[in-house]
């Protein structure tokens, strides 16, 4: 077997894997970076990006319909029509775009990339059987773990056919007239209100009592307002039997009555689960959190010379988290002194309205034992939102009591995923609820929320 | 004046990059012609580096550990006259070794984010280049330690900057709002050398700190050949106990007869030569194992390894052709051997083509070891340390020398019987110590 020695070995190219290559490479580290389907892994083939790109052209056509109705703003048009085949194509270029970027950004780092799936041999060697060519056995001082995620399955209901993952949903070969979406997690969400924005009948179960489970219910509360209102129907606290063809999917409730939701197409989106298996990691006896690959603060695993990162660590498995974690590897492995101990990751949900969690929530805090004080800004009260025709949700601030240092930010609205920069930024730095309320934000802004709860915090709001 | 650049020298044949292991010269310093710059790693050998010219010493190609290819730029210098650089060259370095450089020019700061002053030895003229975590040390007893659990507060640069400083800012008072760590914080923790404030309290603290010592030069080489043996080799062990007690009065006699003008003799050379013979009866022991090729290479010649400790760690110089040595060829031949690991003198090739390996911890030699084989060898003989001890011989207790021989094998290619038997053999030529001279 054809055989090539490197400093250092990334599987997956994911934004885990594959900003730990360029990084590597600026850093003059020999790298080869392994991926077995397309650059950019999950994040840009199949997750964060088309995702945004279906949303962002269901709103587009919504808007559309909605004008054809007649809106207040005084614009008509004619009935409005979708291509969805075309919808599909536009997103395709933008994945391609951008994994293409991700190619070049690699070539230009000098990592070696090679298609093809890794097979663990020892934390040392891994064997690739590329699309093209020989077998190779590669062989490194530093192997990083980068593997990502997969969507989890039903048992009653296994992915095919008529029951699509997310995967399947980013690329739908027909519009569906009813979609059943099993969980009403972001992800879930996010795809249940753009396929209704394009015009299918949607129905969302859940096992939980709450949609979005995972935050507090006053940040939630405004998303589901908008989802009844927008004609999604709703099934909480119940759970999925199973599915067939002539009656759809089999809904169990709370009071463990049994009824069937009529669908042409089902989304499950209950989660997902770490990609540990099938690839040879067993054979390394790592530590294991539960379901995902342990890790220390340095994204070291219980193996010397063994990293892991991304979604195979565990929450939240979100790209940023696994970028962050991607630099923070191939800096050590340059020899610098590094950890991975963030004061914050923040968490946005492209529902509409949009949510953003950054920091601690003000139950999070409390919970922590720290006395703690929150104030809510409603953008009913800023113009901005105002002129967007989008004066539902808030911003809210949570801070110490006894010197002002902000924990924690969180928003719901039309656009606030934007504000998860400012919010992060002002937690890293350390900022005091004075430090955001004395900053001048332009007017007229939806960032303008921001400073105004900041100051409502110190008790003396503006606008309100 | 002119820019020269030293280039990493090509060492020998086939090698095609080097570890630093240490600079001899830092930054702003006038050097001579011949004057030892570097000392350079290859896999088996350590090279001095000496300079072609005089100059000054504009930049140094790497910190310690760090690997080069062979002409990489290794040294900047400020000479008298042309130089060897052009202009258009000197700014923007080329290949990534030149990227590495520790020069003197601070660090263009990146737009837009708050630059940090620069820390303190790195980047000042006539300073050492050390690692930036020396400049440092981490603090011996805590000083405001926080609670535990608690974030030291400080802005992401700062936090980056006492990373790379090796402070832990859970110790650094915070003079900000909120107790916030600022930059200025951080250079006086720095320059205080991270000691504590003052503050009685009990000597039994919870201490934090934690050290990384990086496993570089030939640490780092026997870390990699130790691995590589345990991962492949799966090695079979006998440990068995050989009475010495002749062996030994026949040691003393001989340097009592020769010992002045010959020298004078240890164990070794005797195991040396049990070995020798015994081997020639186990072809197969004295051998090396291509597990990839899928052979094994049987050895007439005798080519013995000798471990030995220097202070840098384990190196396994090689006794060539030991069949064709004497007591006293051998003994010179070790003792040379070892005296040159010591100093780091000796060639590559007097570090490689050992066919097996003797290994012996001397006077802490326990009572027996499990030793690691010489990869691709296929085994290797501890000695243990000799004692005195009671012994039954016809019902009477007697005092005899005893000494354990602690071995591996490749038991891919060596069978456990004839391990075993070999080392039997060893043994009754030790026990019966005229039989090592009988051809
Ligand atoms: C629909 C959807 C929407 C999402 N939206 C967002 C969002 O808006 N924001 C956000 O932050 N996150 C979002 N995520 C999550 C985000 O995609 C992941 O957190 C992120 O991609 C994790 O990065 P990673 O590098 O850990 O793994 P991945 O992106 O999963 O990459 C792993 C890669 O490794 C490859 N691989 C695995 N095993 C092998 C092997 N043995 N050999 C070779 N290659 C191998 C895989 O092919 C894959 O390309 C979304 C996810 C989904 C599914």
């Amino acid at each position: 077997m054809k055989e090539l020695t490197t400093k250092l070995l990334v599987i997956g190219g994911g934004p885990g894997g594959y900003v730990a290559a360029i990084r590597a490479g600026q850093l003059g580290i020999p790298t080869v970076l392994v991926e077995g389907a397309s650059l950019g892994g999950t994040c840009l083939n199949i997750g964060c990006i088309p995702s945004k790109a279906l949303i962002h052209a269901a709103e587009s056509f919504e808007v559309a319909r909605h004008q054809a109705a007649g809106s207040q703003l005084g614009i008509r048009v004619a009935d409005p029509q979708i291509d969805i085949a075309q919808t599909v194509r536009w997103k395709d270029g933008i994945v391609q775009r951008l994994t293409g970027g991700v190619g070049a950004l690699l070539r230009k780092a000098g990592v070696q990339v090679i298609k093809g799936w890794a097979q663990i041999e020892d934390g040392k060697t891994v064997t690739v059987k590329p699309q093209d060519g020989e077998p190779l056995r590669l062989r490194c001082e530093h192997l990083l773990l980068a593997t990502g995620s997969t969507p989890v399955e039903l048992p009653s209901m296994p992915f095919g056919g008529a029951i699509w993952s997310s995967t399947d949903a980013l690329s739908p070969d027909a519009m569906p007239k009813r979609l059943v979406v099993v969980g009403a997690g972001y992800i879930g969400l996010e795809l249940g209100i753009a396929y209704r924005k394009l015009g299918a009948e949607v129905t969302v179960v859940e096992a939980a009592q709450r949609v979005l489970p995972s935050y507090d219910e006053e940040l939630t509360q405004p998303v589901l307002d908008a989802l009844k209102k927008s004609g999604i129907v709703l099934h909480l606290a119940c759970s999925v039997q199973g599915w067939d063809a002539q009656h759809g999917v089999h809904v169990r409730n709370a009071r463990a009555e049994e009824f069937a939701l009529p669908a042409d197409r089902v989304l499950v989106a209950v989660g997902r689960r770490p990609h540990t298996t099938g690839f040879g990691l067993e054979g390394l006896q790592l530590d294991m959190a539960g379901r995902y690959v342990a890790i220390d603060a340095h994204c070291r695993t219980s193996m010397r010379g063994v990293w892991a990162i991304g979604d195979v660590t565990g929450e939240p498995m979100l790209a940023h988290r696994a970028m962050a974690q991607g630099e923070c590897v191939a800096e050590q492995i340059a020899g610098q002194n590094r950890r991975f101990e963030p004061m914050q990751i923040p968490a946005v949900c492209f529902t509409d309205p949009e949510v953003v969690v950054v920091g601690k929530t003000p139950g999070e805090a409390r919970a922590a034992g720290i006395d703690c004080i929150d104030a809510a800004f409603p953008f009913a009260a800023n113009g901005r939102a105002m002129t967007l025709e989008s004066t539902g949700g808030f911003v809210r601030v949570v801070a110490r009591r006894d010197n002002h240092l902000i924990l924690g930010w969180q928003a719901v609205g039309r656009g606030v995923s934007e504000l998860a920069a400012a919010f992060g930024q002002s937690i890293e730095m350390g900022a005091r609820l004075e430090d955001v309320g004395h900053t001048i934000h332009a007017h007229p802004t939806l960032g303008e929320a921001v400073q105004e709860a900041a100051l409502r915090a110190l008790g003396h709001a503006l606008h309100i | 004046m002119g820019i020269y650049i030293i280039r990493v020298p090509d060492i020998g044949e086939g090698i095609a990059e080097v570890e630093l292991v240490s600079w001899h010269v830092q930054i702003g310093q006038n050097i001579t012609e011949d004057q030892h710059l570097a000392d350079v790693m290859t896999d088996k050998a350590t090279v001095e580096v000496p300079s072609p010219m005089h100059g000054k010493v504009l930049a140094l190609g790497g910190q310690p550990g760090q690997v080069l290819a062979v002409g990489a730029e290794l040294v900047r210098l400020e000479v008298e006259g042309a130089g060897n650089l052009k202009e258009n060259q000197a700014s923007a370095p080329a290949s990534q070794a030149q990227a590495a450089i520790v020069s003197e020019a601070p660090a263009a700061p990146v737009a837009g984010t708050e630059t940090p002053a620069p820390a303190a030895p790195v980047s000042a003229p006539g300073a050492a280049p050390a690692p930036l975590r020396a400049s440092a040390p981490p603090p011996r007893t805590p000083a405001a330690p926080r609670k535990e659990g608690e974030r030291p507060l400080a802005s992401p640069a700062v936090r980056r900057r006492a990373q790379d400083m090796g402070i832990d800012l859970r110790y650094v008072p915070g003079s900000g709002p909120a107790g916030r760590i600022g930059h200025a914080d951080l250079d006086a923790y720095a320059a205080g050398g991270g000691q504590p404030q003052a503050g009685g309290g009990t000597q039994y603290v919870q201490r934090h700190g934690e050290e990384q010592i990086p496993v570089i030069g030939l640490r780092r080489k026997i870390a990699q050949k130790m691995q590589e043996a345990k991962r492949r080799i799966p090695h079979f062990s006998y440990v068995e106990e050989v009475d010495v007690t002749e062996l030994e009065s026949l040691r003393q006699r001989l340097n009592q007869i020769h010992g002045a003008t010959r020298g004078r003799l240890t164990l070794l050379p005797f195991l040396a030569r049990a070995m020798v013979l015994a081997l020639r009866d186990f072809p197969q022991i004295n051998a090396r194992y291509d597990d990839e090729a899928g052979h094994v290479t049987r050895y007439e010649g005798v080519h013995l390894g000798v471990a030995a400790q220097t202070d840098a760690g384990l190196m396994v110089p090689v006794l060539r052709h030991a069949e064709s040595l004497d007591l006293w060829q051998c003994a010179a031949g070790i003792a040379r051997l070892a005296e040159g690991a010591k100093a780091g003198r000796l060639a590559r090739e007097e570090l490689s083509g050992s066919t097996i390996t003797l290994t012996s911890l001397g006077a802490l030699g326990g009572i027996a070891s499990t030793p690691v084989i010489n990869h691709p060898e296929v085994a290797i003989v501890g000695v243990n340390r000799m004692v005195e001890r009671p012994m039954l011989r016809g019902g009477q207790v007697v005092a005899r020398q005893l000494m354990n021989l602690s071995s591996s094998f490749d038991h891919r290619v060596v069978d456990g019987m004839d391990a075993a038997r070999f080392i039997q053999a060893m043994r009754a030529l030790l026990e019966t110590p005229a039989l090592l001279f009988v051809e």
